[in-house]
């Protein structure tokens, strides 16, 4: 059990799509209760990094452990552990043939053997938690972006689980709703539930931040604590992507 | 419009006077229901409604699993199923069903027989085998294009949430493909009432059968004839109007963004 002591442990990973060699030898270690914030431009692996995370992408070389699993080609490797990782995706991926409580209640009941009263119960608890308990019975095209991305959230949330991807959150929403999905995921970071968070908004990292990751080309090329990572950027790559960003 | 209302009409006409006069080229009097021989022919003629019916439901069900059963490993990422897959639909899609009628109907029992297994293959079973699995490949092909139009962040959230496979399948990926697919699956549906008319050379005593053999005692191909589109077109068009009510329950005529 000595990996128990992290949530997330990542060696020398790499990964190719054709010969496009997307992530290069990445290394990353995030400890429990973490909260990691992965920055970089487009193309950078930053996302296929997160989806290496849950196996939603495989990889080619290295090694990848969540919560003492290692992760293999053999899909029982992720079984064991698939409850305890959830994500937030960029496009929300609702099921739009129901409703937002059985949205909710769909992993509780199939997956952990819930029964429907009390997967209901947590639905709506959580439905409580982002702030949109009125739309349990409305389906998800009805939402607005913003709500369904707290739906989704919500939905992962349903699983318990220990590790929270996100990828991209906020990139697919109108500006104003931004916000109170951004509020929705700092609150979660007061829980002490380990977190992986893609974003481009780094009002919101410098607040949630334990840990900033600056990735370029497939590699990580800058991580510090925030205050660090933003007052002083030590790479030019980082400098400019930040400067870029920052801009307005 | 106005003339080919008016084409329609004269159509009608000529129809309808072939039906009163008993020296034109249409003699009514065979399915007279006012006659008694009229009577008796037209009640043995509906008759072939029951066999139609039965024999077209229960192949399209098979089909309809048959097909879900074949196109799952053909969407799988095991090479392995989706090249079996593959051979399944190129194969049973390339025989023609008249040929295939007989094979299942007079070769598959010598099989049977030479396996020492003493199953007989009625009319029936000969004409419901052949249609459902014929049918099977074009169904396969339709669940095929339908779960494949679903968006890949399904099967992923699906994944995400702990879902296995069957869950994924049930729970979240058919039922919003099977809206998706329920037009095609009905073409399909109408598809096989049609093709039934076959199981009339095997002997099976369905809507077609009947009329041949009306025909050969009254030599009245055309009324006869007639009669029998007339029943088929009742029977596609009732299928028609219970699938559009089913769409309408199950929302396939909306468009679910996701």
């Amino acid at each position: 059990m000595i990996y128990a002591n992290h949530a997330i442990e990542i060696k020398n990973l790499i990964k190719w799509f054709d010969d496009f060699n997307v992530l290069n030898n990445v290394n990353l270690i995030v400890n429990h209760g973490e909260i990691v914030v992965i920055c970089g431009p487009s193309g950078s692996g930053k996302s296929t990094l997160v989806r290496c995370i849950n196996r939603l992408e495989t990889h080619d070389g290295g090694n990848v452990k969540v919560i003492g699993e290692t992760l293999t080609n053999d899909p029982k490797s992720f079984a064991k552990i698939s409850s305890d990782v959830g994500m937030v995706f960029q496009q929300f991926n609702l099921f739009p043939h129901l409703t937002v409580l059985d949205n909710l209640t769909l992993g509780p009941v199939h997956a952990l053997g819930l029964d429907q009263k009390s997967a209901e119960v947590r639905a709506y608890n959580l439905l409580e938690r982002v702030k949109i308990p009125e739309q349990a019975k409305k389906m998800p095209h009805a939402l607005s972006g913003g709500q369904q991305q707290r739906v989704a959230i919500a939905r992962s949330l349903c699983m318990q689980p220990k590790i929270m991807l996100f990828d991209e959150p906020t990139s697919a929403l109108d500006p104003e709703m931004i916000s109170e999905v951004l509020d929705v995921i700092t609150d979660l970071a007061t829980d002490g539930i380990t977190m992986v968070v893609v974003t481009h908004e780094m009002g919101f990292a410098h607040k949630v931040a334990n840990r900033m990751i600056f990735m370029d080309e497939g590699r990580i090329v800058e991580e510090g604590k925030p205050s660090m990572f933003f007052k002083n950027p030590k790479t030019d790559r980082c400098k400019t992507f930040l400067n870029q960003i920052l801009k307005h | 419009m106005k003339k080919n209302k008016l084409i329609l009409f004269a159509f009608f006409l000529i129809f309808l006077s072939g039906c009163s006069s008993a020296s034109g080229i249409w003699g009514w009097y065979v399915i007279d229901p006012s006659t008694k021989t009229g009577l008796t022919n037209i009640k043995f003629l509906i008759g072939g409604f029951t066999s139609t019916i039965q024999l077209s439901i229960v192949a399209a069900f098979l089909s309809i699993v048959l097909g879900l059963i074949v196109a799952l490993p053909g969407i799988s990422n095991n090479k392995f199923f989706r090249i079996l897959s593959r051979i399944y639909v190129e194969f049973v899609r390339a025989i023609p069903l008249l040929p295939m009628l007989f094979w299942v109907f007079y070769g598959l029992p010598v099989i049977f027989k030479s396996l020492g297994l003493n199953i007989n293959i009625d009319a029936f079973w000969g004409a419901v085998l052949t249609l459902a699995i014929s049918d099977s490949a074009f169904t396969a092909e339709i669940y095929r294009s339908g779960i494949q139009s679903i968006s890949r962040g399904q099967k992923e959230a699906a994944q995400t949430i702990g879902l296995n496979y069957f869950q994924t399948m049930r729970y979240v990926i058919l039922p919003q493909a099977l809206r998706r697919i329920l037009p095609p699956l009905a073409n399909q549906f109408i598809y096989i009432v049609k093709m039934s008319a076959f199981a009339s050379v095997i002997g099976m005593q369905e809507l077609t059968r009947r009329a041949n053999e009306i025909v050969v005692t009254e030599y009245r191909p055309l009324e006869v004839y007639t009669l029998l589109i007339f029943e088929y077109l009742v029977l596609v068009l009732v299928i028609s109007f219970a699938v559009r009510w089913l769409e309408r329950k199950m929302g396939s005529n909306e468009s679910l963004n996701n």
